[in-house]
């Protein structure tokens, strides 16, 4: 039928596998296994359980996932774990990329559309990975006139801070990258960053559209910042701590929402501003200004900018988490694990394997995990809404509804968790 | 330098405050033209609109076609408007040759020109909603534009460009079963564009942003020579299908639909309820028309004008009047044709609409002038 694949054969299909097979083989034999043993002859070998780690012992693990359990657990419990996997980035930028597709589908489904749905043969489910592939593969062009190191130095700062703002979310009790006493301030000081980059960016592209874009960007987020932090404030005044970790163990009765919802609702507002989402997208309003701060930047710089964009808008969201809907707590679901499993082992066909480190994960911690993710879905579903049904605002009205309303009812805010605190409903002696 | 030079080479004295922006002709907010746009701040000080890029010499190329040949081109100024552009084109026709077109015919040609005006409305509404950066209201008209594309379809075997009206009625007579097809179809595309007031026109920011930007009052309209959308939109009852009505429009219904505001938020809802208007035409000459008959009086191969004659004609396309002249000095060919159109006349609004508004209203006020591009070219 298509002229372009030629047709399929069994013959050659399992000729190609072996061609393949037998290059990989080749390769690993006389490139990798010596490469490896080189490396390994020069570094010092860890010792795990007693036993000294040469490549021998690595060779039996393969054999028997009972001898891996110990080293997965080991890695588990350093920084590097934390940071580059679960509270950190590769958490971030999974949850990140599930926002990308919910986005696109449930726009589409808003506005009588498909969406993706060719890439990855179930719904586009690999369209976010083509997207990714493109914008690696194009070429990145330079405005002539720019100001080179800022401009290229801009979209890594940017996804570097959004990174650092992730670094600071407890997500399960004990499980946060870095768990700092003065956390809310740290989340202050990380947001402060953003205008910064986002003008250094739009100023050293040295182009109008940028440069305006900036500006409107710069606006947004500082005049946004202001009712961002007073919002907060209920939330600190209440438990006392700037801790995040703390603030989300003082939720075990009462999310804050339930005492401070207009605390949430402006924090929600002043979130949407920051994030740059619809009805605040001015700093990108395409029909103004092409592509606002963005203009200019492409391949993989966009793609980075993005990336940023979007493990900024979980961080947001996984903040609102923390500070109003009570992080991690929740009802406890999670079955506890079954302690068989390591007195008799577990049948497999004919061998009992007995397996030392199998618990990779505490109860609390699946469980908190589990609550905190779901919590996190269900705010960003939130954010993503005004998308399909919003227009974009105006400089003058956003500037009128940051300076007056929202700072305003940020202080209504302060004033309740001033009178619930003065009044002993909560605080010491009152409900929690 | 001296100050001997001509005034368009003097250099001008730019105040280092101002910025000046070419939106377009490559810029998602412009269409094929480009706007000069001087800004203070965030506040426009001056705009000059510069059209021209889609330039295609239609008028010309008419004089060396004949009168039938004339059709197919005649309508790529506004694919998507296609029967109304072409409407002014054959009645003027008809009158130089001299021929009468058909009574089943003439109520043909006014469901399609409706038909018409909703499919380019809703074009023009999409661009507005994504103008505003409202892109549910960017697929929505999209979307519900297929219905009647489809029944465009159905009558005339092409999706966009139709070539339908011929001098003498129209090419073909309508299929089967079409009358049943198109009542429900239209029926169902007027519960639908309803519900955009939900989502679109009492959407309570759309309204903050578009409501007393870029007023156009009474006699600036008149003055300015706008027509269509923007003229009703300012309070004047203009209709030519009402005033001038042209094939059977004085036996129907017609009600125009006139707002007093002026603003952006008034040119955009008039169109709006413009469609609703035409689905009740369209009702009207379903039932009025009669159900059987010829829809075309045979032409003579090459019709030619009688003599040295001149014809003008004009209809209600959807940006406003829209007026063909044809000057014949009795060959197969006419010896000059002139279009006339309703973009164009609301396009010289445009700078003085600008002048003193926020960057960000732009967009809204740019497009609720109900302009085309191609067709202000030609």
């Amino acid at each position: 039928m298509s002229v372009i694949a030629p047709k399929f054969k069994l013959s050659e299909f399992i000729k190609s596998l072996l061609d393949n097979a037998f290059w990989a083989v080749l390769i690993l034999s006389l490139i990798g296994i010596p490469a490896v043993f080189i490396v390994l002859f020069f570094i010092e070998m860890p010792v795990i359980n007693g036993e000294i780690l040469t490549p021998f012992l690595a060779l039996t693990w393969i054999a028997d996932p009972s001898r891996t359990l110990p080293i997965v657990k080991a890695f588990m419990a350093t920084d590097i774990f934390r940071v580059m996997v679960f509270p950190g980035f590769g958490f971030a930028a999974l949850l990140a990329a599930g926002t990308i597709f919910i986005e696109r589908k449930m726009l589409a489904k808003l506005q009588l559309r498909v969406g993706p749905f060719y890439c990855g043969k179930f719904e586009g489910i690999l369209q976010l990975m083509g997207d990714g592939l493109k914008l690696i593969s194009k070429e990145i062009i330079i405005p002539a006139k720019a100001d080179k190191p800022i401009f290229w130095a801009a979209p890594v700062l940017f996804v570097a801070a959004a990174a650092a703002f992730v670094a600071l979310i407890p997500v399960a009790p004990g499980w946060v990258v870095a768990d700092v006493d003065l956390g809310l301030l740290g989340v202050f000081a990380v947001i402060g960053f953003f205008p910064i980059i986002t003008i250094l960016s739009a100023w050293s592209a040295n182009s109008k559209f940028p440069f305006i874009g900036g500006i409107r960007a710069l606006f947004q987020m500082v005049s946004f910042e202001i009712p961002l932090i007073l919002s907060l404030l209920g939330v600190v005044m209440l438990t006392g701590s700037l801790n995040l970790s703390e603030i989300a163990a003082s939720q075990s009765s009462f999310p804050w929402i339930v005492f401070l919802p207009i605390g949430a609702i402006v924090f929600f507002i002043t979130m949407l501003a920051e994030l740059e989402r619809i009805p605040f997208d001015l700093p990108e309003a395409e029909s103004e200004i092409v592509a606002g701060w963005l203009t200019e930047l492409s391949g993989m710089m966009y793609g980075l900018v993005q990336l940023g964009t979007y493990l900024k808008l979980y961080a947001f969201a996984a903040l609102f988490v923390v500070l109003f809907l009570g992080g991690w707590n929740g009802p406890m679901v999670v079955p506890p694990f079954p302690a068989e499993i390591l007195t008799e082992g577990i049948v497999m066909g004919p061998i009992t394997a007995h397996i030392p480190g199998l618990p990779l994960f505490t109860q609390e911690m699946l469980n908190g995990t589990l609550w905190f993710v779901l919590k996190t879905v269900a705010v960003i579903f939130f954010i993503l809404l005004p998308r399909g049904v919003f227009p974009r605002i105006r400089v003058d009205m956003l500037l009128n509804l940051g300076w007056t309303k929202l700072i305003g009812l940020a202080f209504v805010n302060i004033f309740i968790a001033l009178g619930l605190l003065y009044a002993g409903v909560l605080g010491p002696g009152g409900l929690q | 330098m001296t100050g001997e030079l001509p005034p368009g080479l003097a250099l001008q004295k730019v105040d280092e405050r101002i910025m000046t922006l070419n939106v377009g002709p490559q810029h998602p907010g412009s269409g094929h033209m480009r706007i000069i746009v001087q800004i203070d701040g965030d506040y426009i000080v001056a705009c000059d609109p510069d059209p021209g890029y889609v330039h295609r010499g239609e008028e010309k190329m008419a004089e060396y076609r004949n009168y039938i040949t004339n059709i197919p081109h005649l309508e790529r100024p506004v694919i998507h408007d296609s029967c109304n552009v072409l409407y002014p084109y054959v009645l003027g026709v008809e009158e130089l040759v001299g021929i009468e077109v058909p009574e089943r015919a003439k109520y043909v040609r006014v469901i399609a020109s409706e038909l018409n005006r909703c499919i380019y409305t809703m074009y023009w509404l999409a661009i507005y909603g994504i103008f505003l950066g409202h892109s549910t209201m960017f697929m929505w008209p999209a979307g519900d534009r297929e219905l009647l594309i489809d029944l465009m379809e159905k009558m005339t075997g092409a999706r966009v460009t139709h070539a339908h009206f011929v001098p003498g009625g129209v090419r073909n007579d309508l299929p089967p079963n079409f009358e049943d097809v198109c009542l429900r179809q239209v029926n169902y595309f007027e519960k639908r564009i309803k519900e955009y007031s939900a989502v679109f026109y009492d959407n309570p920011i759309l309204i903050a942003r578009t409501k007393d930007t870029g007023i156009l009052s009474r006699e600036d309209a008149i003055r300015l020579g706008t027509t269509g959308s923007v003229l009703r939109a300012s309070g004047v009852d203009y209709d030519l299908r009402k005033k001038e009505p042209y094939d059977v429009y004085e036996e129907l219904d017609v009600h125009t639909n006139v707002m007093k505001e002026g603003d952006s938020y008034a040119r955009s809802k008039v169109p709006w309820l413009d469609m609703m208007e035409s689905c009740n035409i369209i009702r009207q000459a379903l039932q009025k028309m009669p159900k059987s008959g010829s829809v075309r009086t045979k032409l003579k191969p090459n019709p030619k004008g009688k003599g040295l004659d001149s014809v003008y004609k004009r209809v209600e396309s959807g940006r406003g009047s829209l007026g063909c002249y044809i000057v014949s000095d009795g060959k197969t060919e006419p010896y000059r044709l002139k279009m006339s159109v309703g973009s164009f006349r609301n396009l010289i609004a445009l700078p003085y609409l600008l002048k003193g508004e926020k960057l960000g209203n732009m967009p809204s006020v740019y497009w609720s002038l109900n302009y085309w591009p191609v067709e202000a070219d030609r």
